[in-house]
């Protein structure tokens, strides 16, 4: 088993030091004052001998699985992280990478080839965190068999000295009270029983009964849950990724969207994604509303409510349904969930051609650009004869003009509309069916028809305005604005088992941060005077600083059953802690510290921590 | 959505700026108090030596920390108990008893180098401190009016940008403080947490200042009450920690130096407990920070699922959660590794509240994320 078995089961040193020593007592009945001295020189001594091919391996699984390789990895992943917030990352943003690459052509690429803007999929980032979970695995599967085991075994021996332990005392049951020490053993397992320890009685009939007790159990089993729940959120956001899609795409008022790959502007799929996953449901776009802020000077119209009303139906056959979509509040349908993402204005265009037909009618997304929805426009109409015709521009809610003549929105909302374009004609390109981004005309091609440094000018069109192209281009008519809304579509098989995965790991993580695994000896026996006497010990395993509380409850339980005194004089009620150090400071400064009242008892029976060997010698 | 009251607004920047004064007021009486203990205490334990005469000259100053037993195993095993594992119980700088406040009771000698180990309040009066606790309440009552008027003003809980993060952060911090104080003798904590509310009412009023207003559409959920207040109240405990944390570094330096028969050039520390309690305290503390730190990226995931579409996406402010998150989860394991606690340990927790500060205020207001909300 690996180092750090043995570690996790005694996650402080301090109870390690004092367990190891208990038992190393128990076994040798009487203490060996430099019990670790020889054991590390034989440490040190030892001739190690030549590792194999076996041996490696076995080395290199137990160096793997150790705690401080564990903690390490453990930094390691958060460093590893941290590039991730540094560098513009692929997956949240390509573009901007690309951007970032041609700003910076000294190192932008360097940097590409080190996967720092693809971070949380790169290979050294996977590598730690693989590492980290194979070291997990090495270290959760050997710690569940221990525990199992451990929770089959009985509790340990009884150590020869309970007064070695962190927490200690003595109960003195007067000889006339008729309980013998077999007695005081059961009534003090039957307690223990009834508080949740495991309790097994030792050597009922000797001279000296004892029983071991332990409880908490839980706490270590806690601890495997949350390390393994750890690795089920880890294997559920990969199935996500696996069996997962998403998309994206743009509804103008009135728009229909169904769920078959065509209907998408933006497909993301899964590895392992089939289109026969997309169940074909529609979801229309009746009206998109947004409230701004007309209260607050300093957010004076920010949008602060956003609300789409939609048709959807399950199948092209179910019936339809009303249903509101807002941010914060997805739509599910079909198994996908439906997100409110984006919005903007939609200027409504009719464009003729040269030979007066219409080449082109519909809203046009205008892509947000600046405040109040100051956004630009494109308009492609491949259709129109006999030149292809483009425009390009900007779209402005709320009109205004500074005194430079430089235009901008003066407000979100549709109080003064304007559409102000370029136009062009030529050959747009499209024709050769090379995708192209719609958001972006690429104007070499083209010529101009219409700008503000030629002779026919700009065009500025407000609703219900037509302007007619020059040479006879054609025209173009603005109709009216609609509202468009971007949705998020997403299937996620995994989430709900990571979110499972999560809350079993949260509850592990309590369990096994606030359940305390003690153990408890008790030991009796009868003083020639006919008392009964009774000690008692208790260890923690792990960091547990209620300890001294559950001793005092255990010695209030135990009173309660003897019916005795709890001030008894004959009684002692101290840690042990205290004991040998007080008496250490008592002894150097002199004083000859009086033993009476733990060592009333049989000398042999309860051993004097007073004084004892190894406090003397560190004086 | 509740209307805006700007009045209640207004009333609340009084009322911070109230108990930022308070805070000042305090924060001097907290500084007073150690001065004037340290000194105190130091003229104690003169005297002693002076009783003690010639003949013990040495018996002053080898007596380390409270419940120290043996100065010979200070050196090898107090301050960075790499060793402890082989060395028995009589080997530890303390025995590993959950009761460390009674073993220093007994330990009379060692009680003059730090405070008591178990941080529960003495008998002795210490004049400036309880001012400076006064003062305290009294600025956190103000305070808490400040907070309660900015959400009544706001119509909304008072955590939507960074001026409210810091207003309602600080009111949490210094409240959690006083919490803890009603069970733990942590004054000598006050100069550091009460600075800090300080610079954060300060920072608030001065560099985000924002009106109050409504919220923006994605901050508009239940998930906000709780993802934030949880936050906020995990990085108040790490924040209490943190503290803790430093003072145990500079604690364990102390002890290590007058071990070694050094003087002591760090009186004011005498006010503060041995290294060791304050690492398991602070571990303790730790430990509930954490979980409340889990739940915080646990919450911050659903909600994410629910604003944006997938639960876990790296933007700026996940990655720095997650590397909280693991930075504490360390800690935790460093507790359970030999040769890393103690001061390690340490080094850890104050890594990961560094952290957390970052997280707070550099990822939010200089980096592009989702979570830019700082309302600038």
């Amino acid at each position: 088993m690996s180092e750090r078995v043995n570690d996790k089961n005694k996650p402080a040193p301090a109870d390690k030091a004092a367990e190891n020593y208990a038992e190393n007592t128990a076994g040798k009945s009487g203490a060996d004052k430099n019990a670790a001295t020889p054991v590390a020189k034989a440490k040190a001594e030892a001739a190690l001998p030549a590792l194999g091919l076996k041996g490696m391996l076995r080395w290199a699984w137990t160096q793997l699985t150790s705690m401080r390789t564990a903690l390490f990895l453990l930094l390691l992943l958060a460093v590893a992280a941290v590039p991730g917030s540094l560098f513009p990352q692929r997956p949240a943003n390509p573009s901007i990478v690309t951007q970032y690459i041609a700003d910076n052509p000294d190192y932008g690429k360097i940097l590409d080839s080190l996967q720092l803007y693809d971070v949380y999929s790169s290979a050294w980032f996977s590598a730690i965190y693989i590492l980290l979970f194979i070291s997990l695995i090495g270290c959760v599967v050997p710690r569940a068999i221990a525990h199992y085991k451990a929770m089959r075994s009985q509790p340990p021996r009884t150590p020869a000295r309970l007064s070695r332990l962190p927490e200690y005392g003595t109960l003195v049951i007067p000889a006339d009270a008729g309980i013998p020490a077999s007695r005081a053993i059961a009534d003090a397992a039957a307690k223990l029983k009834k508080r949740g320890y495991r309790v097994e009685v030792r050597d009922d009939d000797g001279a000296r009964p004892s029983l071991g007790a332990e409880r908490g159990f839980l706490k270590e089993v806690g601890n495997l849950v949350f390390h393994t729940s750890l690795i089920g959120v880890l294997v559920s956001v990969a199935a996500g990724g696996l069996f997962g899609y998403s998309g994206q795409r743009i509804l103008v008022e009135g728009d229909t969207f169904v769920n078959t790959l065509v209907g998408y502007d933006q497909f993301t799929p899964g590895t392992n994604f089939q289109s026969s996953q997309l169940q074909p449901y529609s979801i229309q776009l009746d009206k998109f509303q947004i409230t701004f802020d007309r209260e607050s000077k300093g957010k004076f119209g920010q949008p602060i409510d956003f609300k789409a009303d939609v048709t959807t139906r399950e199948t092209p056959d179910a019936p339809a349904e009303q249903q509101v979509l807002k941010v914060n509040d997805p739509v599910s349908l079909g198994g996908t969930s439906i997100y409110l993402t984006g919005n903007g204005y939609a200027p409504v265009v009719t464009i003729r051609d040269g030979a007066g037909n219409v080449a082109m009618q519909g809203p046009v997304v205008a892509k947000l650009q600046g405040d109040n929805y100051y956004s630009s426009v494109v308009i492609k109409v491949p259709d129109a004869k006999p030149d292809q015709l483009g425009f390009a521009g900007f779209f402005l809610p709320t009109a205004f003009v500074t005194e430079e003549g430089v235009s901008f929105s003066g407000d979100p909302e549709l109080i003064n509309p304007q559409l102000t374009l370029n136009s062009y004609f030529g050959d747009l390109g499209l024709d050769a069916g090379s995708p192209q981004n719609v958001f972006e005309l690429d104007v070499k091609k083209l010529t101009p028809l219409n700008a503000r440094n030629l002779d026919a000018g700009g065009i500025t069109l407000a609703p219900g305005s037509t302007y007619t192209l020059p040479d006879g281009k054609g025209s173009i008519s603005f109709d009216g604005v609609k509202r468009y809304i971007g949705v998020d579509i997403h299937h996620n098989p995994g989430q709900l088992y990571a979110l499972i995965f999560a809350l079993l790991a949260v509850a592990g993580l309590v369990t096994s941060l606030y359940v305390n695994r003690r153990r408890v000896w008790v030991r009796t026996g009868t003083h020639p005077d006919g008392r009964t006497m009774v000690e008692y010990g208790l260890l923690a395993r792990g960091e547990d600083h209620r300890l001294a509380a559950e001793a005092e409850t255990i010695r209030g339980l135990l009173t309660d059953e003897w019916g005795l005194d709890s001030q008894n004089d004959d009684s002692q009620k101290v840690p042990s802690g205290q004991a040998d150090n007080g008496r250490a400071d008592h002894g150097a400064a002199g004083t000859g510290h009086s033993e009476a009242s733990d060592a009333a008892p049989t000398e042999d029976f309860i051993q004097s921590t007073a004084g004892s060997s190894e406090s003397k010698k560190d004086q | 959505m509740l209307p805006i009251n700007e009045t209640m607004g207004q009333y609340s920047e009084l009322f911070m700026l109230l108990a930022a004064g308070t805070y000042t007021v305090a924060f001097i009486a907290f500084a007073w108090d150690l001065a004037k203990s340290s000194k105190a205490l130091r003229a104690v334990d003169l005297k002693a030596a002076a009783a003690a005469g010639a003949s013990a000259p040495a018996a002053v100053k080898v007596p380390v920390g409270a419940g120290v037993g043996t100065g010979g195993a200070v050196d090898r095993t107090d301050v960075d108990r790499a060793d402890s594992d082989v060395s028995g119980p009589a080997g530890r700088a303390e025995r590993p008893s959950s009761s460390t406040s009674r073993a220093s009771s007994g330990a009379a000698a060692g009680a003059g180098q730090t405070a008591d180990a178990g941080m529960r309040y003495a008998a002795e009066r210490r004049v400036p401190a309880r001012v400076a606790v006064a003062l305290t309440v009294l600025g956190a009552v103000i305070h808490g009016a400040g907070v309660v008027t900015r959400a009544l003003g706001a119509g909304r809980v008072p955590w939507g940008n960074m001026y409210e993060f810091l207003t309602t952060g600080a009111f949490v911090a210094v409240a959690v403080f006083l919490l803890v104080l009603i069970r733990r003798d942590l004054r000598f904590l006050g100069t550091f947490v009460i600075g800090l509310a300080i610079i954060m009412l300060v920072a608030a009023s001065v560099a985000y200042w924002t009106p109050v207003g409504h919220l923006v559409p994605a901050l508009q959920s239940y998930w906000l009450i709780i993802h934030v207040s949880i936050a906020v109240l995990s990085s108040a405990l790490f924040t209490l920690t943190f503290a803790m944390s430093a003072l145990q570094l500079v604690q364990a330096h102390r002890q290590k130096a007058i071990a070694a028969g050094g003087a002591d050039k760090l009186g004011f520390m005498r006010l503060v407990p041995s290294a060791l309690s304050l690492e398991n305290l602070s571990y303790r503390i730790n430990a509930i920070a954490f979980v409340g730190w889990t739940f915080t990226l646990m919450f911050g995931a659903i909600w994410a699922e629910k604003a944006w579409g997938r639960f876990w996406g790296w933007d700026t402010k996940e990655v720095w959660t997650f590397v909280i998150w693991v930075v504490y989860a360390g800690y935790l394991h460093a507790r359970a590794t030999r040769g890393w606690t103690g001061t390690r340990a340490a080094w850890l927790s104050i890594v990961g509240y560094l952290c957390v500060v970052f997280n707070f205020t550099i990822v939010n207001q200089f980096f592009n994320g989702l979570h830019s909300y700082s309302g600038l």
